[in-house]
């Protein structure tokens, strides 16, 4: 999706030795059919979701974000493992905490972060915020802020694909915290009963905002509720970049040959709260240290390195071309206009405006 | 120009509609059933069940993949049977699809056309219901409902002509009656409202059904020389009030009709735009015709009391006028 600043072409001939000496895992697949170039553009993508959002952070701590602003850290290895797999012409759907899938799709953060900061040069003007990041040219369609409900319009976009055949596959994303309600119900049975291409990707981070699985789901293991409808599920461990690549990649295909929906339960674990409010009485801080000991970002670039793909001295330069590229973001947020009042007319709520214009008395 | 039914030009529209390789029609019992109230026969077997989805008992459901499919490029009419059912996907359709092309900076429009019933006949309490004003209510969507087959034909195109989410709204007592509907291409434009009939002493401002009651209340009212000019606005969103003022301003009376209840509901919003916009022309407080604010009973002489009649729009014009 993006480019990759640099060139490993030594460090890859450096590998050959390596992976022939290895017996098969995801790792020494990847690195045979994707080489080592792509793997090292998986962590700059998740590196640049992490350093994109702690920059976030920052700017909503000195009030440049406003509202509600939920952070995808720790959960990144989903997000870009699982979206590596997608065509341009595939599509993604995903809920309100969607900075990382915007970034692993390809989207470019300087209107990510002036949508962030309500400019009019923001991915959607400025009229979403944070919850509400989409670029239709990516076929990223958005996030969506009603838990559970943009699964029915993911199936509407998938009915679309095979209607007009298209050979597009929709991935769309949601927390397991999204599976309780009806709409999911409705979403899953409307994939499986008409053979629709949608890869379902559950996040299991273990908490509907603060309430525990356990309190609020009858069955825990997430990829066992396709079974009512006789769909293929996988439970897989979402903190593990390659093999998240690897099986999501085995569903997409599932989904883009006609076999019908996969629903994928990826276990994974979100380290800052469910928003910036988020006090977090509902864990333990030693919960959260046990986890962030085994960061999935950490755990990729250490792969990188002992298995000699890219030296750390390299991926130190991409950490610091990062910083540079999100300092940018702000700069570019900060230095646009923002939006026009035409977004407070019937010109900004409707594609075709009427000339009879909605008449607020206030305004006469 | 032929004689049909509003469910006759209803089917033409639909056929019309068809030719448009991106349309495609979800909902309940609209093909194996033959469809509950008969618009969509036939057309499972004309067009094959790709184009004629069956759908699941899932309102949600409905509207959501509509609401997906249009996104991308189709352009689904969504049919919920009855509109007491559409209340399981006001998610969809107030979050999500009257939502969608703002939220998202005006990139992409949700090109879809909801049909749906209004009506009653002893069917009690949740199967009586109006909800025009919930879906008026909503910036974003645009809300039709029209009253004669001519309309039907007309608007139905310009609903599917139009890139936003347009409810359109039926009346299940309506589907026999009978008017002239002009042939082939016929486009009537939403968000403009009608004379219905031309008089001098009052004003009625109405839409759908209560178009045909008032103009019996306005034919029974002529034997006693009062003549009252008939408003159909055709559209709720958005809300054409230039032909109900011009009227106003020339009779100095009204009176609004509307099948549904009075609080809150769709006569309490064209009423205080009369207010607004034509105090300086008003003679006597407006009246109001609206269901009585009960959940519908299903016994026969309760219901009768509940509905809006001829009767009941003669009283409020008498009223009015001071002519009791």
């Amino acid at each position: 999706m993006q480019k990759q600043r640099g060139s490993t072409k030594a460090v890859t001939s450096a590998t050959q030795s390596v992976r022939s000496s290895m017996t098969s895992t995801p790792f020494t697949r990847a690195l045979e059919h994707l080489g080592a170039d792509q793997l090292v553009e998986y962590y700059r993508q998740m590196m640049l979701i992490r350093r994109f959002e702690e920059k976030c952070q920052e700017m909503y701590t000195r009030s440049k974000i406003g509202g509600f602003l939920h952070l995808y850290v720790g959960e990144e290895a989903t997000g870009v493992g699982a979206i590596s797999n997608l065509q341009p012409q595939d599509h993604v759907f995903t809920h309100y905490r969607d900075h990382g899938h915007a970034i692993a799709r390809g989207l470019d953060i300087n209107p990510l972060m002036a949508e962030l900061f309500g400019k009019d040069t923001g991915c959607s003007r400025g009229m979403g915020g944070s919850m509400h990041f989409a670029d239709v040219t990516k076929n990223f369609w958005g996030g969506y802020a009603i838990v559970g409900s943009h699964l029915l319009l993911a199936d509407g976009v998938a009915l679309q694909c095979k209607m007009q055949k298209t050979n597009g596959v929709v991935m769309v994303f949601f927390g397991d915290g999204a599976t309780n309600g009806g709409e999911f119900y409705e979403a899953l049975n409307f994939a499986q009963l008409w053979k629709l291409p949608v890869v379902f990707v559950c996040e299991n981070n273990l908490f509907a905002m603060g309430t525990p699985l356990e309190v609020h789901s009858s069955v825990t293991e997430i990829y066992r509720k396709a079974n009512a409808f006789d769909m293929k599920s996988m439970r897989i461990d979402g903190n593990d970049l390659l093999g998240v690549r690897e099986q999501v990649g085995e569903a997409v295909e599932h989904a883009r040959s006609g076999k019908g929906p996969v629903l994928v339960e990826a276990m994974t674990y979100r380290f800052r709260g469910h928003s910036a409010q988020d006090t977090q009485k509902y864990r333990s801080k030693e919960d959260v240290e046990k986890h962030r000991s085994a960061d999935p970002l950490e755990a990729y670039r250490k792969l990188l390195i002992d298995e000699e793909i890219c030296p750390a001295s390299r991926l130190d330069a991409i950490d610091v071309q990062i910083d540079v590229e999100v300092d940018a973001s702000v700069e570019f947020a900060d230095n646009s206009p923002v939006p026009g009042n035409e977004w407070l007319t019937d010109a900004g709520i409707y594609a075709a405006p009427l000339e009879t214009l909605t008449v607020d008395p206030t305004l006469v | 120009m032929a004689i049909l039914t509003v469910r006759e030009a209803l089917q033409q529209a639909l056929h019309e509609a068809m030719q448009d390789e991106r349309v495609f029609i979800i909902g309940e019992d609209i093909g194996h059933y033959g469809s509950t109230y008969g618009v969509t026969a036939g057309f499972l077997e004309k067009y094959g069940p790709e184009r004629i989805r069956d759908a699941p008992i899932a309102e949600a459901g409905i509207l959501g993949l509509a609401t997906g499919a249009a996104m991308a490029g189709m352009r689904p009419i969504a049919e919920i049977m009855s509109v007491n059912f559409s209340l399981l996907a006001f998610d969809i359709i107030i979050n999500h699809a009257a939502k969608i092309y703002s939220m998202f900076g005006g990139k992409f429009s949700v090109p879809l056309v909801m049909r749906t019933t209004n009506g009653w006949t002893q069917l009690s309490a949740t199967h009586s219901q109006s909800f025009d004003a919930m879906f008026a209510y909503i910036p974003g969507l645009k809300v039709v409902a029209p009253a004669t087959p001519a309309d039907m034909k007309g608007m139905f195109r310009a609903a599917m002509a139009d890139p936003d989410p347009v409810i359109f709204i039926e009346h299940t007592l309506m589907y026999g009656v009978k008017g002239e509907v002009p042939d082939g291409d016929y486009i009537v434009p939403i968000g403009k409202s009608v004379l219905a009939r031309e008089g001098r002493h009052l004003t009625v401002v109405t839409y759908s059904r209560m178009v045909h009651l008032s103009l019996q209340a306005a034919e029974l009212l002529a034997q006693e020389g009062i003549e009252v000019e008939v408003v159909d606005l055709r559209t709720l969103r958005p809300l054409d009030m230039s032909v109900a003022l011009e009227s106003f301003k020339k009779t100095n009376h009204a009176v609004v009709v509307t099948e549904d209840w009075q609080s809150y509901g769709t006569s309490a919003e064209i009423a205080t735009r009369l207010y607004e916009a034509g105090f300086d022309y008003l003679d006597a407080p407006i009246q109001r015709v609206n269901f009585r604010e009960v959940p519908m009973p299903y016994a026969k002489n309760l219901e009768q009391q509940v509905v809006v009649t001829t009767e009941r729009i003669v009283a409020a014009i008498k009223k009015v006028l001071n002519r009791s």
